[in-house]
């Protein structure tokens, strides 16, 4: 096997040295009872060639991009992820070190993070970002915990408009403490319904999503005055992170904590994972926060370089008062968000959220004309919702057929919402495939 | 002594992104503007962020250089303990990125996600079998996920039968991450000693077992790289008290092959797809923790599950008992390839191979290394050593001055601090991938160490002399956090 360095002769030397007679005399301090009593019933190992064959085979069989054409988000986003940022991503030496305990081996590393966590801090108008979290749910997950934490209440409002999945990640990490979780309803614009918090108190927390998940841009400020007038922490969560290249950012409208998923910003769809976990705050809640941060320090000759720092919150030294159990974390796809904000520069991120917006509503009004109703007026970002006419479900699978996604429909989601789609449109979409789109559903 | 690996070369400064850059610059080929701008509510725009504008060729030597300022396991040997430091395949990055896969959307219908529908279904036949538990999930990120995921098992499995119980016993040279996934979950951690062998006595676990005890969280082997031998005893115990075993699997790279993990008596359990199965580590993540179960938890896995009906790969929902969602989608699908693909080159015998070297090779580490450093537990280990730095510290060097010094010689040093019962713990996890003569350069390495800090321990005290940096000063970066340029 070419991953095992060892020869025969290796082998039987070192177990001279070990006092061993055999590979199996290692294992001496197994008992019996709890040893295999034969082979593992695993398929045959596989040359790289064969095995070459096998993944091209099961790659094959899934419709992705460029062959689909997906007007489908939701959560995950088809952007296009610059060469230059695969190639350098790809390099070894970020790819294969370990967590940077030791700062003096891992400077690398260690800057990029900074660089990360201040560009993160940047976009989402934030003052500290931490090093990342798993993905967009469990973001909002440790966001609420850690409000529960800080404001010692044990109920947090959660906006219906925010990610269906994210709510019910949530769930289940509220649940077994016994903390409870109120959703708040939307209104007809689409856009969550606030009125609502007027009649429940002692809240940690409000969270909402924006853009929320029909799209519609929240009105963030109306939620930062409610949360002051609750007395509760404003959680600002998003699973389109592009969007404030062009919009607003949580910090300028009063959000204690925003936090969402990274995957738009140059990491593969993947099939839902690994995206970035992305978790900002204010620096006055910075002993609460969850997860990995890397700060700046000197060495000792006074040189400037960086190290993991605040590490008495974490598990490794607080133990289960720690503020969050998490250890690994995502960082290279932190690292890889760092490099596609590097790449866009402040020019173009601006520009690319533009497009995304533009191409958006040029289909949203490609549709509005072919007779198509857009559910909510609220203004929208890259993504929105649109209804169906009868027996539309012929027509999608006509058009899946034709390697066109159109939509996700939000039955599943929001039962209320039959015969009702999510269409999202990224850069990655030409006009003429939006047109072909509406001619399409035309027919 | 061999010529040192370490050695100094032409490394470049760079400074931070913004200090770089001139705006109107760009490394980002825009697509084609072929749509007029819709104008937004302005009440609704912001400025957009301030980010360094920087063309191709800046944002490439940017990173090259930062990234020549790592050491990793491409470069060298990289001996962490509890961290399996192990080669990571090149072959396994190509899968990862082709197209079907890293363009595969999760919100597809199942028939247009076949190929990554049944990848994950046969990985968690796979893990079941590697593992000899009956049922897997995929959803956990990452160790700690799977951590809390086994934790809510055992919470919604015992609410299922009303038993409302408030403790969970982890032993001392747990990871941290055990009680703080614990105490997410609500339990109170109740500690409990390992014996002076090293591992757990069933008399200390009898006396903390009560019938408010959840369980007990077990990690196997353990983290001073010795297995628990009273395992099967432990399980029983908890269990005629109605507790519940969970296994922080990820030391499993020592017992592939091997040991019957299912036969321990072991309820639950994680795996780090990201240690054991050589997914790379990132500089810090992703990982994936898959979760392994018996019979009886399997249906409180989350959801949603892969289930085949004719051939066909689905996802179902339809599991009512079921802790719900963990991931905002279904895992790290990206690392989940990487480790199906490991497994697949490697094959039973290589599996088993792999464990069997790597417990040899960790072996050959601690014999030769046993005089010079002290060895708190003398008998035959698994994966790992773990040493301490009682020797030393009479001259006053600690296990931090020594794991210093060994970067000038071109080591990463081992994981050094834990497991917190061993004062000054030095934990040596060669891995199975690293070869003899390889190994024999750390010994050498190491003792001559040692040997420096009888003779010149301020040559070690002002350690690392090779690196980008010298010591970097921790204490100061917690004071006064700079977090952000
Ligand atoms: C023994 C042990 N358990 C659990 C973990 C946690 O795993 P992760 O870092 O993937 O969350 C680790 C690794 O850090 C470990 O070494």
């Amino acid at each position: 096997m070419r991953y095992l360095p060892h020869t025969d002769e290796d082998i039987a030397s070192m177990l001279r040295v070990v006092g061993a007679d055999t590979l199996d005399d290692l294992f001496s301090t197994i008992p019996d009872d709890c040893r295999r009593p034969r082979d593992l019933d695993i398929p045959s190992a596989l040359t790289e060639w064969e095995l070459n064959d096998l993944m091209d085979a099961l790659s094959n069989s899934v419709a992705a991009p460029p062959e689909y054409k997906l007007f489908l988000g939701a959560g995950r986003y088809d952007h296009f992820i610059p060469a230059s940022l695969t190639h350098l991503l790809g390099r070894s030496e970020f790819v294969t070190p370990y967590t940077p305990y030791q700062p003096e081996m891992s400077q690398g590393t260690l800057q990029a993070i900074y660089e990360y966590q201040t560009l993160a801090a940047r976009l989402l108008g934030m003052e500290t970002s931490n090093a990342s979290l798993y993905d967009g749910a469990s973001a909002l997950a440790e966001a609420l915990l850690m409000a529960i934490r800080i404001t010692r209440r044990k109920k947090v409002a959660v906006s219906s408009l925010i990610h269906p999945y994210y709510r019910r990640v949530v769930q289940t990490y509220l649940e077994p403490t016994g903390l409870k979780m109120v959703e708040l309803p939307y209104l007809e614009n689409g856009r969550t319904d606030l009125s609502r918090l007027d009649r429940i108190d002692d809240l940690a927390a409000v969270a909402v999503q924006s853009p929320n998940f029909f799209g519609c841009i929240e009105d963030l400020a109306a939620v930062g005055e409610k949360s002051r007038e609750k007395d509760c922490l404003f959680v600002s969560s998003f699973t389109e992170p592009l969007a404030y290249g062009l919009l607003k950012n949580p910090g300028s409208q009063g959000a204690d904590i925003a936090c969402g998923e990274g995957q738009s910003l140059g990491i593969p769809k993947w099939f839902g994972g690994p995206g970035l976990g992305m978790f900002a705050s204010k620096m006055k809640y910075v002993r609460s926060i969850p997860g990995r941060l890397v700060g700046k320090s000197t060495d000792k000759d006074g040189k400037n370089g960086f190290v993991l720092t605040l590490a008495t919150r974490e598990q490794h030294i607080r133990r289960e008062k720690a503020t969050s159990n998490i250890c690994t974390n995502n960082s290279l796809c932190a690292l890889a968000a760092a490099m596609y904000m590097a790449s866009l520069g402040g020019t173009g991120i601006r520009e690319l959220a533009k497009l995304n917006h533009d191409k958006s509503e040029y289909l949203k009004q490609a549709l509005e004309e072919a007779g198509f109703k857009i559910t909510f007026k609220s203004p929208t970002f890259n993504e929105f919702v649109v209804e169906s006419p009868p027996n539309f479900e012929t027509t999608y699978e006509r058009l899946l057929e034709k390697k066109i996604v159109a939509g996700l429909p939000l039955t599943p989601y929001y039962p209320e919402l039959t015969g009702k789609y999510l269409m999202c449109v990224t850069e990655t979409k030409t006009k003429e495939e939006m047109d072909e789109l509406v001619e399409e559903l035309r027919n | 002594m061999a010529e040192s690996l370490g050695t100094t070369g032409l490394i470049l400064n760079e400074p931070l992104l913004w200090e770089k850059g001139k705006k109107g610059r760009s490394a980002f080929s825009l697509p084609r503007r072929d749509v007029e701008s819709t104008p937004l509510d302005e009440e609704l725009t912001g400025d957009g962020p301030d980010f360094p504008d920087l063309s191709e060729i800046d944002v490439v030597r940017h990173y090259t250089r930062l990234s020549q300022w790592n050491f990793c396991v491409d470069a060298g040997m990289y001996p962490l303990g509890s961290c399996t430091m192990k080669y990571n395949p090149k072959i396994n990055e190509k899968y990862a990125a082709l197209k079907g896969f890293a363009g595969a959307h999760p919100m597809l219908p199942p028939a247009l996600s076949q190929g990554t529908l049944r990848l994950m279904f046969e990985m968690e036949r796979l893990l079941a079998e590697i593992t000899g538990m009956d049922a897997v999930t995929l959803q956990p990120a990452a160790g700690a996920q799977g951590e809390l995921a086994g934790m809510l098992l055992i919470h919604a499995y015992q609410q299922s039968k009303d038993m409302d119980r408030s403790k969970i016993i982890v032993p001392d040279t747990a990871h941290g991450t055990n009680p703080a996934s614990a105490a997410l979950c609500g339990y109170r951690p109740v500690p409990v000693k390992s014996n002076q062998n090293g591992i757990l006595s069933l008399e200390a676990v009898y006396e903390v077992m009560d019938e408010d005890t959840a369980g007990i969280m077990i990690t196997n082997p353990n983290t001073l790289g010795l297995f628990e031998e009273n395992i099967k005893a432990i399980t029983e115990l908890v269990h005629s008290k109605g507790g519940q075993v969970y296994c922080d699997g990820a030391n499993m790279n020592a017992i592939m092959g091997m040991v019957h993990m299912g036969q321990t008596g072991i309820d639950v359990l994680h795996l780090n797809l990201h240690k054991t199965f050589s997914a790379p580590h990132g500089g810090g993540g992703p990982g994936s923790g898959p979760v392994c179960v018996r019979r009886h938890l399997e249906p409180f896995l989350p959801v949603p599950r892969i289930i085949e009906e004719n051939g066909n790969f689905t996802f179902s929902e339809d599991f009512s008992d079921s802790i719900g969602k963990l991931h905002a989608f279904y895992g790290n699908f990206g690392v989940i390839i990487k480790a199906y693909s490991y497994i697949r080159a490697m094959g039973p015998q290589g599996l088993k191979k792999a464990s069997q070297l790597a417990v040899l090779n960790a072996n050959y580490v601690m014999e030769q290394l046993k005089g010079v450093f002290h060895l708190p537990y003398e008998k035959p280990c698994m994966h790992e050593c773990v040493f301490s730095d009682k020797f030393q510290r009479a001259g006053k060097v600690t296990t931090l001055d020594m794991a210093k010094r060994l970067m000038d010689f071109g080591f990463h040093p081992p994981t050094i601090y834990f497991p917190l019962i061993v004062d000054g713990a030095i934990m040596i996890e060669p891995t199975e991938t690293e070869s003899r003569e390889e190994i024999d350069l750390f010994i050498e390495a190491c003792k001559t160490v040692a040997d420096e800090a009888e003779k010149d321990p301020d040559l070690i005290r002002n350690s690392p002399q090779k690196c980008k940096v010298k010591r970097m000063d921790e204490t100061a970066a917690a004071r006064r956090p700079c977090l952000a340029g």
